[in-house]
């Protein structure tokens, strides 16, 4: 049995027919064939496939595409426009914020939601918004001074591809 | 290169748009048509006889293409090699699907290819498996007591293989110590975890009779051939894809016996088969590290002059060996005398079947537990004879001027000073105020603790001399296009590193060409010249040294051709400004642009002289290179919850000439994260009865955000004269340096309850429970 669902990815819509087992991470990867978003745990833990719901950072490995009908999702091949990284993406490309890239969607759409929230956040404020996305590569400190390049330049500058999205 | 551009300059890696628009290529993101997907049956029992297996119901789901269990395939496809690394070595037949007797809990049972992954792991539920339950052992040293279940029945113990290594008078250096210290440290399993689990996806053309794996691995060449071996088929028809790997830290420079059964489900199939490694088989079913339980002694004199060191040791290897479980623990054993002069030492490992999965590589590899046993038995003999820890390594540090130092474990360190990367740490961390801060916080009750690792690593593996089965060079090609731009073609590969970066680095700084017209290719058997891999910190060292040699090749080439279309003898032309320069008239010159047109056109070339730009080298180090540091970390320790907290990390390492800061900093500050894990935090858990209780991320504890320290990181610059780069490779240098500077910290912060050894992860439960027991009056460990 399959379900019809209506599903905003990125700005655009998509309707499809879905199993109700089918996770919306791998809706995002194997449906629609947006395989930046990664699997890392399939419980919820590492954080690799967050993506932005209705603007709100979830784990994508534990929802449903059905729980997702009817919404907006962000993932991180919204964000840069046009070939040109938005504020966050250069901010981890500045402060090396990134060795093997596999947690790196999902950090990023992690800051996107932490900056929309809190655009000048302090150290802690980061380790805390973070602290349900795992690294094994970095040690976190290039990543903390990521976001916080990455407000910077928001706070200086042209607001980003999916906050201009922004919530419904 | 005297006026670098590129080299040694805080370059952005070229890896990162990509991987930070999403557009990475791991395995699990190459989507063939009709792929099939695998999932394995694998046994709920540490040790069983299979009784019955019946796959009937499970092959009759909708959806189920094929089904494979031991008896299917064996003769048909190779085991799981091993590397004999010790004499006395007993391998085992390691089959790629287990054929009438588990012997760990997550062994592959059967393999099971559906539609999609929901209907394979569907069938898994739908196999009909009995068991006969033997008994279980999982404790190394209780495997060696007579009396212990065998778990390969063809011999008469657990114990795998031995390996004794003497040096010196240790009889005489124990009988004229001042000062013998005894300890028992346990370097306990750790999972590799990298974020992205092992992964593997096989397609085979029928009319090519090639096979095409893309495959998450540290080495596509090696890779190949294990993979060739496996399927029985020759090597030039299998090529493997390797772009984007999530992290490795060893754990993908193995052959895993899914590597095996997709490209054989895939030939049988006629249709590309993936498999994606869960979490759950990732912390289960990819090997651990470490595992070993280390009886050291150390002699030394009153000044706290180490006489001898004297270690017996007990590596748990699991059930099976995997390619180097054998090797890693013998690594402690060559590495033993660390960064000090240690006159006589005597190392005797054994190795010891377990009723779990295999250990091997896990970052750093043998070398992180010998730094551990020093430096845990130099802060415990400092404790014991009233010296400052600081004082006691400085005593006993080879000299710079005594390099190269033949080590009594046969090892020739290249190039060394020791005592400049301690006295920098220290001096950055200001030690002599936090020793005073120290004494003040103590007495007001808190526990403030200071913790020094000093350490050296064997790096850039390795010399082809010293393996039976040589190899461990690199190789690299250079390309200058005719458009002018430049290819690097390598054979080594990094996923995670920035290899990308810093070889197009090494080419730009060699050709003096712009370092965006340089692309790095990387990962492709049937693109790159032969390669071993990325592992033990050796890509740059090794392979970066293959670009550099290269890149000369095509300086020199290009020297004779402008020399030529001069009129000009080559010895009088010059490279100034990216062009080459008659020495004896400036004004005649030829540009990069003119040479590069000239050597394609082929019209005008010196005699004997091949059009075209290209080179291709081969680098085979001559010895290792041993790059060294000096940590200091300072915790505080909380006396309600038990909780480490850190008040400062400082790092000082040398890795001998920097290619890349950027790069050197973040390798050495996730190394030092992950060292912080297994000190504080990690730790595989099996039972008695073999089940492995960290099964997922939330009972394994990897460090998070908020759980490491600030780093302070700093370097000393050592070169070695081992390759021309001048460099000596840091990819694990921060674990090595932080898990005992970490532990020491902790171990310091609870000498006032008399505390002298811990055994990892350190974790606030543990170090509770001795404040508790210590305020009800019992003395603490």
């Amino acid at each position: 049995m399959k379900i019809p669902v209506e599903i905003t990815v990125n700005g655009t819509r998509h309707c499809s027919e879905v199993e109700p087992r089918l996770l919306l991470v791998h809706y995002l990867r194997d449906v629609l064939d947006l395989t930046g978003t990664h699997v890392g745990c399939e419980t919820g833990l590492c954080g690799a496939c967050t993506v932005l719901l209705d603007g709100e950072a979830v784990k994508s490995c534990m929802m449903l595409a059905v729980q997702a009908n009817g919404r907006a999702v962000e993932t991180v091949e919204g964000l840069s426009v046009e070939g040109e990284l938005d504020a966050v993406q250069r901010g981890f490309r500045e402060e090396h914020g990134l060795q093997c890239g596999f947690c790196t969607p999902g950090m990023l759409m992690a800051a996107h939601d932490l900056l929309r929230r809190s655009p000048q956040p302090t150290t802690e404020e980061i380790q805390r918004a973070i602290n349900g996305n795992l690294c094994r590569c970095t040690g976190y400190q290039t990543i903390v001074k990521a976001i916080q390049n990455a407000g910077k330049q928001m706070r200086a500058g042209k607001p980003s591809a999916a906050s201009s999205r922004g919530r419904r | 290169m005297s006026q670098a551009k590129y080299v040694g300059q805080k370059v952005l890696r070229k890896e990162d748009p990509r991987l930070l628009t999403g557009k990475g290529a791991y395995v699990d993101d190459v989507h063939l048509p009709h792929t099939a997907h695998m999932a394995l049956l694998r046994s709920p029992h540490a040790h069983a006889r299979i009784l019955r297996l019946d796959v009937s119901r499970a092959r009759a789901l909708e959806g189920v293409l094929d089904i494979v269990t031991g008896p299917d395939i064996r003769g048909k496809l190779g085991k799981i090699p091993s590397a004999v690394a010790l004499p006395d070595l007993r391998v085992p037949d390691h089959y790629l699907l287990a054929i009438d007797r588990v012997r760990y809990v997550g062994e592959p049972v059967a393999a099971v290819v559906a539609e999609n992954a929901y209907i394979a792991r569907d069938a898994l539920d739908l196999i009909e498996a009995d068991y006969e339950p033997l008994p279980v052992v999982t404790d190394p040293e209780k495997a060696l007591e007579p009396g212990s279940p065998v778990i390969h029945e063809q011999w008469d113990s657990n114990i795998a293989g031995t390996y004794k290594l003497e040096s010196g008078d240790v009889k005489r250096a124990f009988r004229e110590a001042d000062r013998v210290v005894k300890i028992r440290l346990v370097n306990q399993r750790l999972s590799p975890a990298p974020l992205e689990g092992r992964a593997v996806q096989a397609s085979y053309q029928q009319g090519e009779k090639l096979l095409t794996v893309w495959a998450a691995t540290q080495g596509p060449h090696s890779q190949r051939a294990r993979i060739a071996r496996l399927l029985r088929i020759p090597e030039d028809r299998v090529r493997v894809i390797t772009i984007d790997v999530g992290g490795s830290f060893g754990s993908k420079m193995n052959v895993f016996p899914e590597d095996g059964l997709a490209p054989f489900l895939a030939m049988r199939l006629g249709r590309p088969v993936k498999w994606i490694e869960t979490r759950r088989e990732s912390l289960l079913a990819t090997f651990h590290g470490r595992g070993q339980i280390n009886y050291a002694e150390l002699a030394l004199n009153r000044k706290g002059r180490i006489l001898g060191l004297k270690c017996r040791s007990v590596a748990d290897v699991g059930a099976y060996l995997q390619m180097l479980t054998a090797l890693i623990p013998s690594t402690t054993v060559t590495m033993a005398v660390g960064c000090y002069k240690i006159p006589a030492v005597s190392m005797e490992l054994t190795e010891v079947f377990t009723n779990k999965m295999s250990t091997d590589l896990y970052r750093g590899a043998g070398r992180p537990e010998a730094t551990y046993i020093l430096e845990r038995a130099i802060d415990s003999a400092a404790a014991e004879l009233g010296l400052d820890p600081a004082v006691v390594r400085s005593r006993n540090f080879p000299k710079p001027s005594e390099f190269p130092y033949t080590t009594p474990t046969g090892l020739v360190y290249d190039s060394g000073n020791y005592q400049r990367s301690l006295k920098k740490a220290l001096a950055l961390a200001g030690y002599q105020k936090l020793r005073e801060r120290q004494k003040r916080m103590r007495k007001q009750g808190r526990l403030l603790g200071i913790g020094i690792a000093s350490y050296v690593e064997m790096c850039s593996i390795g010399p082809a001399s010293a393996s039976p089965a040589g190899g461990g060079w690199e190789s690299a090609t250079v390309r200058v296009s005719p458009s002018c731009k430049v290819t690097v073609l390598t054979g080594s590969s990094p996923h995670g590193q920035g290899g990308e970066t810093t070889f197009a680095q090494i080419a730009a700084e060699q050709l003096a060409v712009p370092y965006e017209d340089v692309t790095v290719l990387h990962g492709d058997t049937a693109a790159g010249p032969q390669g071993t891999g990325t592992f033990g910190s050796r890509t740059t060292a090794v392979g970066g040294a293959a670009v550099f040699m290269s890149a000369e090749k095509i300086k020199a080439k290009m020297q004779i051709l402008a020399a030529h279309l001069l009129g000009v003898r080559p010895k009088n032309v010059v490279w100034r400004n990216g062009k080459l320069v008659s020495k004896t008239n400036p004004r005649k010159l030829k540009t990069f642009h003119e040479i590069v047109r000239a050597a394609y056109m082929g019209k005008n070339l010196p005699r004997g002289m091949e059009p075209g730009l290209d080179a291709t080298s081969y680098f085979s180090p001559p010895n290792y290179t041993f790059p060294f540091g000096a940590h200091v970390c300072v915790v505080e320790i909380d006396t309600e919850t038990g909780e480490v907290k850190f008040v400062k990390y400082v790092a000082v390492d040398d890795c001998g000439k920097v290619i890349n800061p950027l790069l050197v900093e973040g390798q050495v500050q996730g190394g030092i994260a992950q060292g912080v894990g297994q000190a504080l935090y990690e730790e595989t858990v099996y039972d008695e009865n073999g089940q492995l209780l960290t099964g997922s991320l939330m009972d394994y504890v990897m460090p998070k955000a908020t759980q490491v320290p600030q780093y302070l990181c700093d370097r000393t610059v050592t070169p070695t004269d081992v390759n021309p780069l001048g460099a000596k490779g840091v990819g694990e240098a921060g674990i090595i340096g932080s898990t005992p500077a970490v532990v020491n910290a902790v171990v310091d912060a609870l000498a006032p309850y008399g505390v002298r050894n811990l055994d990892m992860p350190l974790k606030p439960e543990k170090i509770w429970k001795i404040l508790r027991s210590s305020r009800a009056g019992v003395a603490g460990c």
